[in-house]
């Protein structure tokens, strides 16, 4: 696989049984188009003390992502550098490498970081509506472009209300405040919200960690269904849930990228030893 | 089940609860006796201050008929009182106005003793107004200047030792007494901030000629509204900006990361998901701010404030201009004037009283109303 580091290339050519499967892989992957890229890539919120190291992988179009890893081995940061959320932080920002989204740097001085924004939103852990109407959370990245005329608003705010699956829950309360959904609600508000940007790629940082049980099954379902229209990457502290939404599960640890594969197989047949600590319950 | 066998069983000392320590019961009591003491010593003054204000002021201002209300209070400007008495026995007591045309009406009545009380007669017309225009001014200034400070401190610099002295410099303004502001402001807007104008005086620092005729002239505003208005905002400035600032550190970050996750700018995502919902804190704070403006009388003594003067601004200003270069009677002001500068008797207590009564109303009326705002919005915004 191309997709990852180079010594673990190595490492996997070394083994002898290993070799058929990746061969199949890559014919797989090449068929899949690739939307992100990242290269080397290397960050720091302190000069000088890297979190991400080295890090290398694809993200395949229409696929779900998932990130996981114990608490702060980066699965995060990495997520926020795909938005540039990172940017945020003053003095953080990537030490080494490039991370090319639908083929662009994206930390090339010419890319314009409020429209790679509204090509790859973003979905956070605690669900943060504003405290407006269901409908003008909806709308409002719409109106930040200027986009003021009503039908095209309300055309907009029910397409992805239908899509994020709340629609019927919610059409008849239209104006009411969206903080007075309930947690689920108010998180598939968010992500509705996001939707209506029309965005290529839905990043999700720990989507469900705030939520009940069946308002994460809800969740869960919704993701399954968006990956028809949106590239996904979720970052979660849930096994059960990378295993029940994600097609590709990337471990990360202390920093580093230690293997990223189909979710199936991540889960079954780990091909290094830290994942299969980690995936069995071992440590984290 | 409680019946006297048991209480017998206590008595007998097999009570093991019983309590052994009685003096550090008796010192405990003994603490918060004194707490207790203290805290209702304290309401007690306080209330006595405000009973004697009321008891006394609330005569000045209200009637026992019809109105009820003792308008002349508010709609007459200070002036003298007069209190004589005629020859025939009759004691007089009236505004120095009204004196004039009694004694015209009266040629033949011979006055006997005859006492003036300055600024004891009249109303607070005045003052009020002044006060309200100097408030109105400092608050428009103040927070104006004191938001945009506070959004580019919390949103815009970066964090770091430059803007911790920065902010540190603005929060010891704080802790500067008044009359300092006072002197500050006479130095500063009266004396010495340009103005554009056709004759400079002859006090001007620096007079820059711009060509026709008019020149860029070092000389301040003169003693004026606007310059008292200004000075007190730069008084309660270091308070609108602490306070603009806690009320945008008390929005979520989750606002600002999802607008620009969105897609918005850094202003957009200010002034569509943070200020709107930051307001009601801001308002609350700057009407409190009002009211210790509206209470200051050392920064406006030398800036804006006369003790006397006949004519209203906008009796005396003939254009925008000239009606905020106009100097104003303030409350607090006056309220200083006829308690400490002018002989004290029996006459001038009405006026004292009345005027601090109203004072006292109009303070705690703002007190209360950004009490009330503030429930309120929080009712409204939660998050």
């Amino acid at each position: 696989m191309k997709t990852y580091m180079s010594d673990q290339e190595d490492q996997m050519t070394l083994e002898p049984q290993g070799e058929d499967a990746p061969t199949q892989e890559q014919s797989a992957v090449d068929a899949m188009e690739t939307v992100i890229e990242v290269d080397n890539v290397s960050f720091a919120y302190i000069p000088g003390t890297d979190v991400l190291k080295d890090i290398s992988m694809n993200i395949n179009k229409g696929e779900v992502t998932a990130f996981i890893g114990p608490s702060g081995c980066g699965k995060s940061t990495l997520l926020r550098c795909l938005n540039r959320m990172n940017d945020l932080i003053p003095r953080a920002g990537l030490t080494q490498g490039e991370i090319r989204i639908l083929g662009t740097d994206i930390y090339h001085p010419e890319v314009d970081v409020i429209e790679l924004r509204k090509h790859v939103g973003m979905v956070f852990q605690k669900y943060n509506p504003f405290p407006k109407s269901i409908y003008e959370n909806v709308a409002y990245g719409l109106r930040i472009q200027g986009v003021n005329r009503k039908s095209v608003l309300d055309e907009a705010v029910e397409s992805s209300l239908k899509l994020a699956g709340l629609w019927d829950e919610v059409k008849d309360r239209l104006d009411s405040s969206g903080l007075g959904l309930s947690g689920g609600q108010q998180q598939r508000l968010c992500i509705a919200r996001t939707i209506a940007v029309q965005p290529k790629i839905i990043l999700m940082d720990e989507p469900c960690s705030a939520l009940d049980p069946i308002s994460t099954t809800i969740i869960e379902e919704l993701i399954t269904q968006l990956k028809q229209e949106f590239t996904i990457v979720i970052v979660t502290h849930n096994m059960q849930q990378a295993t029940r939404v994600s097609d590709r599960t990337a471990y990360f640890y202390l920093g580093e990228l230690i293997e990223m594969d189909e979710t199936t197989k991540i889960f079954s047949n780990p091909s290094q030893q830290k994942t299969e600590e980690y995936i069995s319950g071992r440590f984290g | 089940m409680h019946d006297i066998a048991k209480d017998q069983l206590v008595k007998k000392g097999q009570n093991p609860f019983a309590s052994k320590a009685v003096k550090l019961k008796r010192r405990d009591r003994a603490i918060s006796f004194g707490l207790g003491a203290a805290t209702y010593f304290i309401l007690a003054c306080t209330l006595y201050i405000f009973a004697d204000i009321a008891f006394k002021g609330i005569p000045v201002v209200l009637k026992s008929e019809a109105p009820f209300v003792n308008f002349e209070f508010f709609t007459k400007s200070p002036e003298t009182l007069m209190t004589f008495e005629t020859e025939g026995g009759e004691t007089y007591k009236m505004n120095f106005s009204e004196y004039s045309q009694f004694k015209r009406d009266h040629p033949d009545v011979n006055i006997v003793e005859e006492h003036s009380h300055a600024y004891s007669g009249g109303g607070i017309f005045g003052p009020l107004v002044g006060t309200a225009l100097l408030t109105i001014i400092c608050i428009t200034v103040a927070l104006s200047v004191g938001l945009a400070t506070a959004i580019f401190l919390n949103e815009y610099a970066t964090k770091g030792r430059f803007m911790d002295s920065i902010r540190l410099a603005i929060m010891n303004l704080a802790g500067v007494p008044s009359i300092v502001f006072g002197l500050f402001g006479l130095m500063f807007f009266c004396l010495f901030i340009p103005v554009v104008t056709s004759e400079p005086l002859e006090r001007s620092f620096l007079a820059i000629p711009l060509g026709g005729g008019s020149y860029f002239s070092f000389e301040g505003w003169g003693t004026c509204m606007l310059a008292g208005g200004f000075t007190l905002a730069v008084m309660i400035l270091p308070v609108v900006i602490a306070a603009c600032e806690e009320s945008l550190k008390a929005i979520p970050m989750g606002f600002r990361e999802a607008s620009l996750a969105l897609g918005a700018t850094k202003w957009q995502t200010i002034s569509k998901a943070v200020l709107p919902y930051a307001f009601p804190g801001m308002l609350t704070a700057s009407i409190l701010g009002i009211t210790r403006v509206a209470g200051e009388t050392a920064p406006i003594m030398f800036t804006a404030a006369l003790a006397h003067k006949d004519e209203l601004p906008w009796q005396a200003a003939n254009s925008i201009g000239g009606f905020f270069s106009q100097s104003v009677q303030a409350l607090p002001y006056h309220i200083y004037t006829v308690a400490a500068r002018i002989p004290q008797s029996e006459y001038t207590k009405p006026m004292q009283y009345g005027s601090v009564f109203v004072f006292m109303v109009l303070v705690m009326t703002f007190a209360a109303l950004s009490i009330f705002l503030r429930i309120r919005y929080r009712k409204k915004l939660k998050w």
